[in-house]
């Protein structure tokens, strides 16, 4: 048995969550600037980026709020697009659930795409972790993201100047989240889940208030389960 | 386009807040440490490819930059970043190389 050894899965968490730097701060600094082009003083950019910490749905408050939508739509909504999360908390929930209650709640406070991946994928192929270990990397990885998160909106919110077209930071995300899911596909169990979560949020794009990817994920989730279960009974 | 009412956006601000805490928490904060049946657990071990490429999806599709239509150099820079990360297992060089991809078509292209 190896001894828990928090600090390094913290400094593992940091460096396994440098690359995603390349989005978090173009992506904060657009948001300071389409708040602030929006209306909104440099209190209620960090508000935002500071007590909600949620780039899409804080895309979707201020876009909703410019076309005077009703406010509890505006609030709805933006907790819609966030209810993802809700998996991820129940999906982080067999390894951190023991956690003391402060901690937990600093996880939800921190849960953010990149960092939930990241530990989630971390925390099922390395079985040994201890919870103390998970923690200390979770927060880890989260370590580097929120202070840019942060820092980034407000210099987006005072400088605010546009970056270029040309550079396509559109794709920024789609990239980043693309290499991140990549190495998570081990066995034809995950290919087809993700295959199943594709081609449903494209059918279900439709649907109203991003619900179409909770169906989505949930359709994926069912056909890698599913696909889980028969190989086993093949290989038994 | 009308002046924002600076008080309702603290209100949404506070109560996106709450409400985001709230479903971030949940599972986490009511299950904590009680085993969960096996076939949850089953489920659940599919979140993060479950959830993740339905939501790249749209982008890589449709993206916004293009008026939705689907773009030669944002479709090749995808299936480079999920080869390069599929094979190497390095997320950093995934993301170098989607990045290279998507510059490099684009000027040709552009």
């Amino acid at each position: 048995m190896t001894t828990s050894n928090p600090k390094r899965q913290f400094l593992r968490g940091t460096r396994d969550a440098l690359p995603f730097l390349l989005v978090i701060i173009p992506f904060a600094a657009l948001f300071g600037v389409v708040a602030t082009e929006a209306g909104m003083n440099v209190a209620e950019v960090m508000g935002f980026s500071i007590l909600v910490i949620a780039g899409a749905a804080q895309f979707t408050a201020v876009q909703l709020m410019t076309e005077n939508a009703p406010t509890v739509i505006v609030i709805l909504t933006s907790l819609a697009v966030n209810m993802r999360m809700a998996m991820y908390s129940a999906s982080l929930t067999p390894y951190l659930g023991s956690a003391p209650i402060w901690q937990r709640g600093l996880v939800a406070y921190l849960m953010v795409d990149q960092a939930y991946a990241l530990s989630q994928i971390k925390f099922e192929m390395e079985r040994e972790l201890t919870v103390s270990e998970r923690f200390a990397y979770y927060v880890g990885t989260v370590a580097p993201l929120a202070p840019f998160w942060y820092g980034a909106s407000y210099l987006g919110a005072v400088a605010g100047a546009q970056v270029p077209p040309e550079f396509a930071l559109d794709f920024a995300l789609p990239i980043t989240f693309l290499a991140m899911i990549a190495p998570a596909l081990r066995t034809m169990a995950h290919v087809a889940s993700a295959l199943t979560s594709v081609v449903l949020a494209l059918l279900m794009a439709w649907m109203p208030y991003g619900s179409g990817l909770l169906v989505a994920a949930i359709g994926a989730m069912v056909v890698g389960a599913q696909i889980e279960l028969y190989m086993e009974r093949r290989a038994a | 386009m009308e002046e924002l009412n600076h008080t309702t956006v603290w209100f949404v601000i506070f109560a996106m807040a709450i409400g985001s805490f709230l479903i971030r928490f949940s599972f986490l904060g009511i299950i904590g440490d009680r085993q969960m049946p096996e076939w949850v657990l089953r489920h659940l071990r599919y979140t993060p490819v479950a959830v993740l490429p339905g939501l790249v999806a749209p982008l890589v599709f449709w993206p916004a930059a293009t008026g939705g239509n689907p773009d030669p150099a944002r479709l090749g820079a995808a299936l480079v970043t999920l080869a390069v990360g599929y094979f190497s297992k390095n997320v950093l060089a995934a993301i170098l190389s989607g990045a290279a991809t998507l510059y490099g078509l684009l000027f040709l292209l552009g």
